[in-house]
């Protein structure tokens, strides 16, 4: 059963080289047909594999410490989950989203490739497998990012590979430092290593837990490295917007530092705190430069940043409650900020603006489409009975259970704010006057309403029925996050101890 | 010693293009070097001071192979991480070729129409 | 009024050019055959392979270049190379149990002295070198490509009145 675990990355991969080669057939519709046929093949075999235990598939038949494993544990299926869902509502809706340059085929075929990376950081046990995945995800959607080639879409591409270079060089450092240690790049090897000599607090280990952080953290969009993501989020085209903001910020940023702070490299108090401290930050000045936006993308785009913010606090807290919060966050916030960034580009399709100055009444002209962004906002501003009020409820009582007093402040304090700035958001764009540029607007195309309906009933399901979510879900991801010998044991075998 | 400290200077040089200089291409050139950079300390993790190549010919005992080769692992990692440089700086250049076409400059300070 | 341009370089660098890529491409293919013993492999033969076809290109024109090789059969046969490469690696899975394993005995034989990598070093070759061609025909031989609402058009290079 372990050989489905390589078509993860292999059909995406085959479906964007295949939409490439098309010429003569027809250019509209094959490659948007191809792709959703493509996700939702991804999704029918993540079925499959759902209750399988762990699984591990070694490629070209080498062994565990000497090959390239590929590892699908309950983390694992948790976020291919996230990915190859939120991938398949966002093409339903780019079935019918029209873009400024019309070149079709290598839309879809970069949305795949990135697709295929995005896959592959997540089900990789190896860390400079990792690197290469999280390289080849982050290069799809550097040209993606700029896809209507105009002026500020450019600028905002640009700086956001000059950053996002910076962080894969320390990236790459890091693991060089880490194989120069412990002699192996694999995941369990190098957990096993730090666990039987006891090195923890060596020196060197220390330096590539500060090149780690500084490289997936500027991935993740954190402050001090957020630079990029109020540029880069609204230049993109809606759906690519949805995709980057909605799973590439967390599997390429988040997934990994999860991961390697929890399996590979234990958490210490020093890490801790730097979570905890940087996720408050994170927070506060995320939600207080977005409340004094105009333009709609960029203000969720600087809610973004303060909701990555919310997840590393749950991270760093190391508590088994904590890490619930965290998980929990990480699926409520793609799903609800892809809402919200899809029913933008719905907006901007109609109406032709992203000023919030300009519109006003769109519950009259385009009800659908305000109302999905109305339960989008609720969600984010953390309302019952939607899905955020109870992943933020998670992180604040697990901030109360370890007395940090800082920390719960700073999360209840961003949760006003949040719920501050939505409120102006829906008073301005939503309710009020009608202005003469939304009396001229109908309502968005079928498949952009019918994805947007989805995510909408999926805010309210996931709210109602979270108990369900987390106990089936997320509890069994946050058990083999904290249970390290485990971990090892299922990758190596019986070699050596662990 | 010596290696790792020059190989540090490299990068600080290249950092120093990529943060001071306001031409785009002078910032592109100082991410190339900063890679090259990275890949020589990559590299240099598996060096020995008159090693040799780490190829097996039929006459080696194993115990001689270990104590005179270099480590093959850094240089197959290298090899990827070459490639992959190349691709971004091939991006890096068509995208600042589009930015003179759309904004008529090199300048990266006057290149700042999204702000705040 | 018409004036009659040569395309492409003096006849001297024309015929050094023409002998000296014979060589290139046999210098690829040597790497591409040997690239398992002896330093070398796919990457480096993809180089050799773009090189030979950006001297071509520089040499003689770019309507020469055109005829043969031109950029979308450049773009396909990227294609075609990650193609071959994940064929390979799904016959691994079929036949052995894991994806790239080796599936051709490891016989000391002229082509398959180390099994199925030839294959592979041939199929990255393919998409390397023609990568790298197809990035220099966008960066320097392709025009400008200018974009009004929907409307994309591919000028040229001797298209000086259109600029916008």
């Amino acid at each position: 059963m372990d050989r489905i675990l390589p078509f993860f990355v292999i059909i995406p991969v085959f479906s964007a080289v295949s939409t490439l080669l098309v010429s003569r057939w027809e250019r509209r519709k094959f490659p948007r047909i191809w792709s959703i046929l493509t996700v939702s093949s991804l999704l029918v075999l993540l079925y499959f594999i759902w209750d399988k235990g762990v699984l591990v598939h070694e490629m070209g038949g080498w062994k565990a410490p000497f090959g390239v494993v590929l590892v699908k544990d309950s983390l694992t299926r948790f976020m291919l989950l996230i990915i190859n869902g939120v991938a398949l509502i966002t093409l339903l809706y780019s079935y019918s989203y029209i873009l400024k340059r019309e070149d079709y085929l290598r839309f879809f075929s970069l949305f795949l490739l990135m697709l295929a990376g995005m896959n592959g950081v997540v089900l990789t046990g190896d860390l400079f497998n990792l690197f290469i995945f999280l390289e080849i995800a982050s290069i799809a959607s550097y040209v993606l990012v700029g896809y209507d080639i105009g002026a500020e879409e450019l600028e905002a591409a640009f700086k956001y590979l000059i950053m996002g270079v910076l962080a894969s060089m320390c990236i790459l450092i890091g693991i060089a430092i880490v194989y120069s240690v412990t002699g192996s790049v694999n995941m369990a090897d190098v957990a096993r290593f730090i666990e039987t000599n006891d090195i923890v607090d060596n020196k060197a280990i220390l330096m590539a837990t500060g090149l780690f952080i500084l490289g997936f953290g500027l991935k993740a969009g954190f402050v001090p490295f957020h630079a990029w993501l109020p540029d880069a989020h609204p230049s993109a085209p809606a759906p690519i917007s949805a995709m980057l903001s909605g799973v590439l910020i967390k599997s390429l940023g988040i997934y990994p530092l999860i991961r390697i702070f929890y399996n590979v490299i234990p958490m210490s108090p020093v890490v801790s705190n730097i979570f905890i401290f940087l996720g408050s930050i994170s927070m506060i000045v995320g939600a207080l430069m977005g409340s004094g936006q105009i333009d709609i993308k960029r203000l969720f785009a600087f809610h973004s940043v303060s909701q990555m913010g919310y997840i590393i606090v749950g991270v760093g807290l190391g508590t088994p409650l904590g890490l619930i919060g965290a998980l929990f966050h990480l699926l409520n916030h793609s799903v609800f900020k892809s809402l919200l960034f899809l029913s933008s580009g719905a907006i901007q399709s109609s109406t032709g603006t992203r000023n919030m100055k300009k519109l006003g009444g769109l519950r009259e002209s385009m009800p659908v489409t305000s109302g999905s962004a109305v339960v989008g906002a609720l969600s984010i501003s953390g309302v019952p009975p939607f899905n955020g009020f109870w992943s933020k409820l998670i992180i604040i009582l697990a901030a109360f259970q370890v007395k940090n007093i800082w920390a719960a402040s700073a999360l209840i304090l961003t949760a006003f704010l949040t719920l501050m700035c939505f409120v102006k958001f829906q008073r301005h764009a939503i309710f009020g006057e009608a202005s003469e540029i939304v009396k001229r607007s109908k309502e968005a195309p079928l498949p952009m309403l019918m994805s947007l309906v989805i995510l909408g009933i999926l805010c309210l399901a996931i709210g109602l029925f979270n108990q369900t979510i987390i106990t089936n879900i997320i509890t069994p991801a946050q058990e083999i996050l904290f249970d390290k010998g485990a971990y090892i044991m299922s990758v190596l075998g019986n070699v050596g101890g662990g | 010693m010596t290696l790792y400290f020059l190989d540090f200077l490299l990068f600080m040089i290249g950092l120093y293009a990529l943060v001071t200089k306001r031409h785009i291409v002078k910032k592109i050139l100082g991410v190339a070097i900063m890679e090259y950079s990275v890949n020589l300390f990559l590299i240099l993790i598996g060096f020995k001071m008159s090693g040799t190549a780490p190829i097996m010919v039929a006459d080696m005992d194993f115990a001689t192979f270990i104590r005179t080769a270099v480590d093959p692992l850094p240089q197959a990692l290298v090899l990827t991480s070459i490639v992959i440089g190349l691709g971004t700086l091939a991006l890096m250049v068509a995208i600042a070729i589009r930015l003179y076409e759309r904004y008529g400059t090199f300048d990266m300070h006057e290149i700042n129409r999204l702000r705040g | 009024m018409e004036k009659k341009v040569e395309s492409g370089m003096s006849s001297i660098v024309k015929t050094i050019t023409s002998v000296m890529v014979g060589f290139m491409m046999l210098f690829a293919g040597y790497f591409i055959l040997f690239g398992d013993e002896v330093p070398g492999g796919g990457f480096p033969a993809g180089v050799m392979m773009a090189l030979a076809y950006i001297l071509i290109t520089l040499a003689y024109g770019r309507e020469f270049v055109e005829k043969r090789v031109s950029g979308i059969t450049a773009s396909k046969l990227t294609d075609v190379g990650v193609l071959i490469f994940l064929f390979v690696g799904f016959f691994g899975l079929y036949f052995s149990g894991t994806f790239l394993n080796n599936f051709l005995q490891n016989n000391e034989s002229l082509f398959f002295t180390s099994g199925t990598i030839i294959i592979n070093d041939v199929a990255v070759a393919l998409t390397v070198g023609m990568s790298l061609y197809l990035i220099f025909l966008a960066l320097a031989i392709f025009g400008r490509v200018v974009c009004e609402g929907s409307l994309c058009k591919d000028l040229g290079r001797d298209s000086e009145e259109e600029k916008e």
